[in-house]
């Protein structure tokens, strides 16, 4: 029974592509556009559904301009849409992507749209040999006049991401105590299903908890195993109308529910830096999707450091606040365990394709209830929980998905 | 790629320049919105608790407890190299509002969640000319 208004769950993911994760990347470098138009190319072909139907598109950012940018990709990709959005919540983009397709093709906006997210190297400009990525080397601050983040907080070398999941893991550790083991095994676990998905960036490299805590500490407590593995990849999926979705290839996943949440962009400025806003994004979506959190069968959670999944499964419903660790140490979350997380490996042991990252996990959520995950498949696998993080813990948002 | 850049300093706006020259006269200067009584950090045009327009300059005292802290043993950007391992933190004022902030004049093993500190006013060539950094208080 449904006691919100929100999606009524007439949109379903009907395409997915996945670049395998490379360390050093073997094809030659291609513009973000050019990598915009395969993707989608890969995607429309695992539907089943011709280019010549897409009628809506949702992009990030990309490199070769910083505005205009979905009509620039609709004009490469020679999409004709009614619906052209830009997403900028950074590693919540891929869920914030998902739902607002959703909720498009629910309206009667369109009927077919496109996602992608390409996360491969970009070729250098012949004026000046710069790479399109350069403004990144503040990490996900902005050090232009006028930005707050320039003013109080890159000039005391507060910026990146290791630094501030690192603070908010020692408030949690000073609040709630702290079980480095725990917290170690969240990153093992993933590392066991990253070892059942050939195309993982660890596939074939086992670690134990005792390996985790004898890797170089990087921003106490955190240490180098408990962080993404930075990887080229990209990924895509195709979401359409209930209608469309029965004339495509594989089992459609429904998008029954869906939450967006932010308060900050730095986590010093928050109210309380243990009150992650996936909180109310998770309830929203459960609320909307009329689920409970014991119908979830795979929980797809945003891990770019352990820290980001562990407050997620408290802030999300799973376990009580404050007692995650317990709640890692008390269950098995492998593929094969009594509560699968992030089977694909998760992003520390899948790698993490820049702003594709959390696509891979959406894109997971629907191979396992495809029920065509291979090895690494969870029995009976119906319904699914997708988180996404950007920034420090700022953007966060949530999905359910059902295989309809 | 990022070798041989100047480490980034603060350039004041017009909104925030009091705070800066407060910290150059040695005091800790935030604003109080006149319509909600809330404390605000960082310097702004509007409250955040209620958009007010209406904010007023305030001397504090800069005393803190520490809210938390991470020691970096890797630079957080390359330009920051000769600061590992930094000591960055955030420290919540006795008006509640919270700063961004990295730690002087003590040892690692000393530094606790809820320490309490005072500001050290840190001379720097170029920006502002300051930093608010933070050190444990001499007295509690």
């Amino acid at each position: 029974m449904k006691s919100v208004r929100g999606l009524r769950g007439d949109a379903a993911i009907v395409g997915v592509a996945d670049w395998k994760p490379e360390r050093k990347p073997t094809g030659p470098r291609q513009f973000m556009l050019e990598q915009w138009a395969e993707l989608a190319r890969l995607a429309l072909q695992d539907a089943g559904i011709e280019a010549g139907e897409v009628d809506g598109l949702v992009t990030p950012r990309i490199g070769e301009t910083s505005n205009f940018v979905p009509a620039t990709v609709a004009e490469y990709c020679g999409f004709e849409v009614n619906l052209a959005e830009m997403v900028d919540l950074g590693g919540a983009n891929s869920v914030g992507m998902v739902w607002r397709a959703a909720a498009a093709i629910e309206l009667g906006l369109c009927e077919v749209v496109v996602c992608a997210i390409p996360a491969r190297p970009t070729p250098s400009d012949p004026r000046d040999g710069a790479f399109l990525d350069e403004g990144w080397i503040f990490g996900a601050s902005s050090n232009r006049y006028g930005s707050p983040q320039a003013e109080f907080d890159i000039p005391y070398g507060n910026l990146a991401q290791n630094a501030g999941y690192s603070m908010i893991a020692q408030r949690y550790a000073a609040v709630h105590g702290y079980d480095e083991r725990a917290m170690a095994k969240l990153a093992v676990d993933q590392r066991t299903n990253a070892c059942a998905h050939p195309d993982a960036i660890f596939h074939g490299k086992p670690i134990t908890v005792d390996d985790v805590l004898a890797s170089k500490m990087i921003a106490d407590p955190l240490h180098m195993l408990e962080i993404v593995m930075p990887v080229a990849g990209g990924h895509a999926l195709v979401v359409a109308s209930a209608a469309r979705a029965k004339r495509t290839k594989h089992r459609p996943i429904q998008v029954a529910g869906c939450g967006e949440r932010l308060t900050i962009k730095t986590p010093t400025y928050a109210r309380d830096l243990l009150e992650t806003p996936v909180g109310p994004a998770a309830d929203r979506a459960f609320e909307m999707a009329g689920a409970t959190r014991s119908d979830i069968d795979v929980a797809c959670i945003y891990d770019c450091y352990t820290i980001t999944a562990l407050l997620t499964l408290e802030d999300a419903g799973f376990c009580k606040k404050g007692q995650g660790l317990d709640f890692v140490r008390d269950h098995d979350l492998t593929f094969a365990g009594d509560f699968p997380v992030n089977t694909h490996g998760g992003q520390l042991s899948y790698g993490q394709a820049g702003g594709a990252g959390g696509m891979s996990q959406i894109n997971e959520a629907v191979h396992q209830l495809r029920h065509n995950a291979g090895a690494r498949q969870v029995a009976n696998c119906e319904t699914a929980f997708v988180s996404g993080t950007g920034g420090v813990m700022s953007e966060q948002s949530a999905l359910i998905l059902r295989g309809a | 790629m990022t070798d041989g850049m100047a480490k980034p300093l603060p350039h004041a706006t017009d909104t925030s320049r009091p705070f800066w020259e407060g910290l150059r006269e040695g005091e800790v200067r935030i604003q109080r919105c006149l319509d909600c009584a809330g404390w605000v950090f960082y310097p702004r045009s509007n409250c955040p608790g209620c958009l007010s327009n209406a904010l007023e300059w305030q001397t504090v005292s800069g005393r803190g407890v520490l809210h938390t802290f991470t020691i970096s043993r890797i630079p957080t950007v390359a330009m920051f190299a000769d600061e590992v391992p930094q000591r960055l933190a955030v420290v919540e004022l006795s008006e509640g509002v919270r700063v961004t902030t990295t730690l002087v004049d003590v040892a690692e093993e000393d530094i606790k969640v809820g320490m309490p500190l005072e500001p050290v006013f840190e001379s720097t060539e170029g920006g502002e000319g300051v930093l608010l950094r933070y050190r444990p208080a001499a007295t509690p």
